[in-house]
């Protein structure tokens, strides 16, 4: 009688064992690639780092050599529940590395009418010591002084800048109290939502315009800011400014 | 059913890695708090991780010239502090701008260095090793330097799964070090356990210590880890602000942490400058030193203590019974004797 249950038992241990693993095969299947990609502008230039000048919206010239922000927690929705939030979510974005620009991520196949994301590192992988891959503080977005990421990092050169050099600096961070410079956006694809079928594909592609970050929610200059590298409110400012400046501007259905 | 088990012990033996860890277990004190949740919770302590920490934290490899090890300024006689220095030796006869703290215990600290500025133990390395005035190296250089190198090749492997050298695995197996430092092994704790007492001197010294000190430097730790102003006042040659330059906040200025008393007679000099050169000095600032007209002084320091002569005698007995000597000799935490060729593990 015990021999005949355990053989049972054992029986059962198999069957949900290979259903575990046909179910998982299933899941895969349904699993398509989306492809997104940030296209860095300022005005309707794309951004040329070192060379191209450009103009704000008070007429001051600047150039940019450097750029790089951080996006995160990359979720999209769909008109039911169970949105798609995407697994360890961090994607360092910068400039001067092309690839850098676009990732992709497998997601089920399902219409989807918006994308969300965070603009920078959330606050928990800011408390929870060194971390790797986009995150490893090789790149250069890491604050030794006091703890945090560098969220958004923005350099270059103005002829209205009073600095050294006439630069222009922002690395702008804080991850916490009432400066926080966390911003998460929401992104509607209104009439072209994303339709993914089965062994489909996608694409989004978002613009940032970096003109944004002057005058947007909070009017500033050049000529009085050349440089916040503190988090407090210039910084928790310049975020409201660059939160305002994502925009879809295309998304393809493969 | 052969099938079955034939894939499931592959599985298990795929999983398993190459190499076997020696996990080990900070120790909790009978009576301590808790330890920080958050300080091993993605970096179990293994004996391979806190030996290549150990090898790290006592190698100048981590600094440009080759000159700064850790060790340097973090002696382990001096309970891990900078023995007689009231500010240290960086790079380029450069000095730092603040006193070396001892490292022990500090697996009970939420936020480190004298203004709480590091929130994790992981990226505390980080500051002094690209400090200017410190360690002046890079990240990049330091894994270039580590990758070319066969015994810390090696170490790596002992210590982390897939073997890699990277900045995670360099300051988690430093943290693993740094974090295990502890200090529990004073007279004073052996006192409290019942395995030793105090003279009569030092225990009229408890009694000061107890109505006068305990509240900032609170037992068992010997510090409540929060910032406050004793009064010292600004270094006029190098101003520093403390708490106030990482929380903006105005009420924080000249507040710095309450260092803990464990081993104060080997950390001195004292302060956040080192300004004060003697204990004995020290508790002549708290009977007459504190600068009341400050508006950010800490409110329990607004009246100056009263501590007569003889009290003053007998709490620096105390002060001595602080000294943790099984720490300050402890072989775990000293010198690897072969630098860089430590046995293997497997």
């Amino acid at each position: 009688m015990k021999a005949r249950l355990v053989l049972i038992v054992k029986f059962v241990l198999l069957g949900s064992f290979f259903s575990v693993i046909v179910q998982a095969q299933t899941k895969k299947r349904n699993k398509q690639t989306i492809k997104i990609t940030f296209n860095n502008k300022v005005n309707q230039q794309h951004v040329i780092l070192d060379s191209a000048q450009y103009i704000n919206y008070l007429n001051e010239t600047f150039t940019i050599n450097k750029l790089k922000y951080y996006i995160s927690n990359i979720g999209l929705q769909k008109p039911g529940t169970r949105n798609f939030i995407e697994k360890n979510s961090s994607h360092l974005i910068n400039e001067e590395d092309s690839a850098s620009k676009t990732f992709s991520f497998l997601i089920s196949s399902d219409n989807y009418e918006s994308i969300s994301f965070l603009i920078g590192v959330d606050s928990i992988k800011n408390v929870s010591g060194a971390q790797a891959d986009a995150l490893d503080p090789l790149n250069g977005m890491f604050w030794t002084w006091n703890t945090g990421y560098i969220m958004f990092k923005m350099e270059g050169n103005s002829e209205q800048s009073s600095l050294v050099n006439k630069k222009i600096e922002y690395h702008i961070g804080g991850f916490a109290g009432t400066n926080n410079v966390l911003r998460s956006v929401k992104l509607n694809f209104k009439e072209d939502p994303i339709i993914l079928k089965k062994h489909r594909s996608a694409e989004i592609i978002i613009e940032f315009d970096l003109n944004k970050i002057w005058n947007v929610n909070n009017k500033l200059s050049i000529k009085q800011t050349p440089v916040c590298t503190t988090p407090g409110v210039m910084a928790a400012n310049i975020a409201n400014n660059y939160a305002a400046a994502f925009q879809i501007i295309n998304v393809i259905n493969h | 059913m052969l099938f079955f088990f034939v894939v499931i012990a592959t599985a298990f033996i795929n999983k398993r890695p190459i190499h076997k860890l020696t996990y080990l277990k900070l120790t909790v004190p009978q009576g301590w708090p808790k330890p920080v949740t958050n300080i091993f919770a993605n970096n179990p302590l293994t004996e391979e991780g806190f030996q290549l920490g150990r090898q790290l934290f006592y190698d100048g490899i981590l600094s440009k010239d080759g000159n700064f090890s850790c060790a340097g300024c973090h002696q382990q006689f001096a309970a891990f502090a900078n023995f007689d220095h009231d500010l240290s030796h960086g790079f380029d006869n450069s000095f730092t701008t603040r006193n070396a703290p001892g490292l022990f215990n500090i697996a009970w600290q939420n936020e480190l260095h004298w203004d709480g500025s590091i929130n994790h133990i992981e990226v505390q390395a980080l500051t002094p090793i690209t400090a200017q005035n410190e360690m002046a190296e890079t990240l990049p250089y330091i894994l270039k330097k580590l990758n070319t190198d066969t015994s810390y090749i090696r170490l790596f492997k002992n210590a982390f799964s897939d073997g890699k050298i990277n900045s995670q695995h360099l300051l988690k197996a430093l943290a693993q070090f740094t974090g295990s430092i502890q200090s529990y092994n004073t007279k004073y704790d052996k006192v409290k356990r019942g395995e030793a007492t105090f003279t009569i001197s030092e225990a009229l010294g408890y009694k000061t210590f107890s109505a006068n000190c305990n509240s900032c430097h609170k037992e068992p730790l010997f510090t409540d880890n929060s910032f406050r102003n004793n009064g010292i006042g600004n270094n006029v040659k190098l101003p520093d602000f403390g708490r106030m330059g990482i929380t903006g906040l105005s009420s924080d200025s000249l507040k710095f942490k309450v260092p803990s008393l464990r081993n104060c007679t080997v950390t001195f000099p004292y302060m956040h400058d080192g300004r004060i050169y003697s204990l004995g000095k020290v508790i002549e600032h708290y009977r007459i030193g504190i600068d009341t007209t400050q508006p950010t002084l800490d409110q329990l320091l607004r009246k100056r203590l009263v501590i007569s002569d003889q009290q003053k005698i007998d709490l620096h007995s105390f002060l001595m019974t602080l000294k943790d000597d099984i720490m300050i000799k402890d072989p775990r935490y000293s010198q690897p004797v072969n630098s860089r060729i430590l046995p293997s593990h497997q």
